[in-house]
């Protein structure tokens, strides 16, 4: 069993409005894992992200780091859009991060042009984010989560606004980016399928209020590719997931 | 103008410039053929000519009235961006200023430049009913601009611990770039409204020797002819400082900004 990264201990969430994000969620996540947060709307989900990142203030609870480092230093966070600065070329996008660490252009420039390669994105790097695809797009977010060479990266549904094929693609991708960096992955989805396609365990949560119902863990190496969705395991867990997630709903919840 | 680009320079230029040349020789001809006399209504080569001939007056006054304007301007657009930068970010200062700067904005300029003309010299309330009549644009544009910040962006600062300088600077005034370029189109050429409504303030009892000061003396003295030059020149000034301004934020978001993409088909 690998070193715990971070720690939530029974966390709640309320907003201002009085809705609760998050009651009692308590989870660990274990250096090197690719952990996927998978639930309905509003079940507090990029809600926990955020709050992993600093973004926003828990309630109650705490969230711990027992392996030291600080939360922020060490974070590269990849939200539902792409994000970008539709005024910065590709670089300029990824450069950000560094810019804000203080780094000069040409002392960036390596560790850019790395991380565009490796999303495979350096032939385009001089290119404004409009004239790049929905996919692409969010490659050059990718890139610049990863620039600063985070040890966690966070993901809130990066890929609910694609088609499947593109998808499809960029999950693959992503698991390849995982090996490469050698990086923790949490990952927000409502899919069924992309979660238990990515990650090594799934935490499956129910909505009002946002809690943990299931934790599956997904027995199956890495790395995987599409052969892995014709496996037995894929669809047994596919199914445990499935039904995890339905039993936790009430017949008025939607999805 | 995307649709009149695609039609090609020539309906763009050719088009205007014919209906042009249509109404000027129809005026050129009326005017000769009624024996209209000068003082009521000038031929456009009449018109011409005066400019020509009075070109030593008026390039003094063009002078005049082009200086008090453009610095009018500078001061509106630098001090609307910076309030407006300032109340973009502390809601406390714009509750505080905000309902100020509509005061004055809503107050008829025309009417606030004879009360300037008692506390202040004439040049002076130029410069400022310029100013008066051009920050406002910018100062909302600004505001607006300053608010419309990506809020993904803005938690990807918070991430990385951005201060609020970095902040303003790679952010915020990038996102209110094409908003403030807007206010300067408004703005820029009510500059020029506020100087001339300031010179006609002032009139002959003014020191000033600006365009509109020399259209109100020339037709005290019947010299219409001097008149519709000095308002040829002011209308150039207002198409050239509309226009330069024009460019200048074409220049400045082409790369970027919807609003100065060309639609490819």
């Amino acid at each position: 069993m690998s070193r715990t990264l971070i720690s939530l201990v029974h966390i709640r969430k309320e907003f201002a409005n009085g809705t609760v994000a998050l009651d009692d969620f308590s989870m660990d996540v274990r250096e090197g894992e690719f952990l996927s947060l998978l639930g309905p709307s509003g079940c507090g989900k990029s809600t926990a992200l955020r709050l992993i990142a600093g973004l926003a203030d828990v309630s109650a609870g705490a969230i711990t780091w027992p392996s030291g480092g600080s939360a922020r230093s060490g974070i590269g966070f990849v939200f539902q859009e792409p994000t970008l600065m539709p005024w910065a070329s590709v670089i300029d996008n990824v450069y950000l991060p560094l810019k804000l660490k203080g780094l000069s252009r040409t002392e960036a420039m390596p560790r850019i042009m790395d991380t565009l390669a490796l999303v495979g994105l350096a032939d385009f790097a001089k290119v404004y984010p409009r004239e790049l695809s929905g996919g692409m797009k969010m490659r050059v977010s990718i890139a610049r989560a990863l620039v600063t060479e985070p040890k966690l990266l966070l993901m809130d549904e990066p890929f609910a606004a694609l088609d499947e094929i593109t998808r499809f693609k960029l999950n693959d991708d992503i698991l390849r980016l995982k090996e490469a960096r050698n990086v923790t992955v949490i990952f927000v989805t409502h899919s069924v399928y992309e979660s238990v396609y990515l990650s090594s365990r799934i935490i499956v949560m129910a909505a009002r209020p946002g809690r943990v119902v299931a934790e599956i863990a997904v027995d199956a190496p890495y790395p995987r590719n599409e052969d892995f969705r014709a496996t037995a395991i894929y669809t047994e867990t596919c199914k445990a997931a499935s039904q995890a997630l339905h039993g936790a709903m009430a017949a008025h919840d939607h999805l | 103008m995307r649709s009149l680009a695609q039609t090609g320079a020539a309906a763009r230029f050719g088009l205007p410039l014919l209906l042009a040349a249509a109404i000027l020789g129809w005026w050129e001809w009326g005017v000769w053929y009624y024996s209209i006399p000068p003082y009521s209504l000038p031929s456009p080569s009449g018109i011409i000519a005066a400019l020509i001939r009075d070109w030593p007056v008026l390039s003094v006054s063009l002078w005049v009235t082009l200086q008090t304007t453009l610095a009018g301007m500078a001061l509106a657009f630098a001090g609307g961006v910076a309030l407006g930068v300032l109340l973009g970010m502390v809601k406390t200062a714009e509750n505080m200023l905000f309902p100020y700067a509509v005061v004055l904005q809503v107050t008829p300029i025309i009417a606030i430049a004879p009360i300037l003309l008692i506390y202040f010299p004439a040049p002076t309330v130029v410069l400022l009913t310029a100013f008066l009549v051009t920050y406002f644009p910018v100062l909302s544009n600004t505001i607006t601009g300053m608010r419309s910040t990506d809020r993904g962006l803005e938690a990807l600062f918070d991430l990385y611990g951005a201060n609020a300088w970095r902040r303003i600077t790679l952010l915020k005034l990038k996102t209110a770039l094409p908003y403030i370029l807007t206010g300067f189109r408004i703005g820029g050429p009510l500059a020029l409204i506020g100087a001339v409504v300031a010179e006609i303030a002032a009139g002959t009892a003014g020191a000033g020797s600006g365009l509109a000061y020399r259209i109100i003396e020339s037709t005290y003295r019947l010299n219409v002819p001097r008149a519709f030059a000095a308002l040829l020149l002011l209308s150039i000034m207002g198409i050239i400082i509309f226009y330069t301004i024009v460019f200048i934020s074409h220049l400045m978001l082409k790369d970027w900004h919807e609003s100065a993409m060309q639609k490819e088909r």
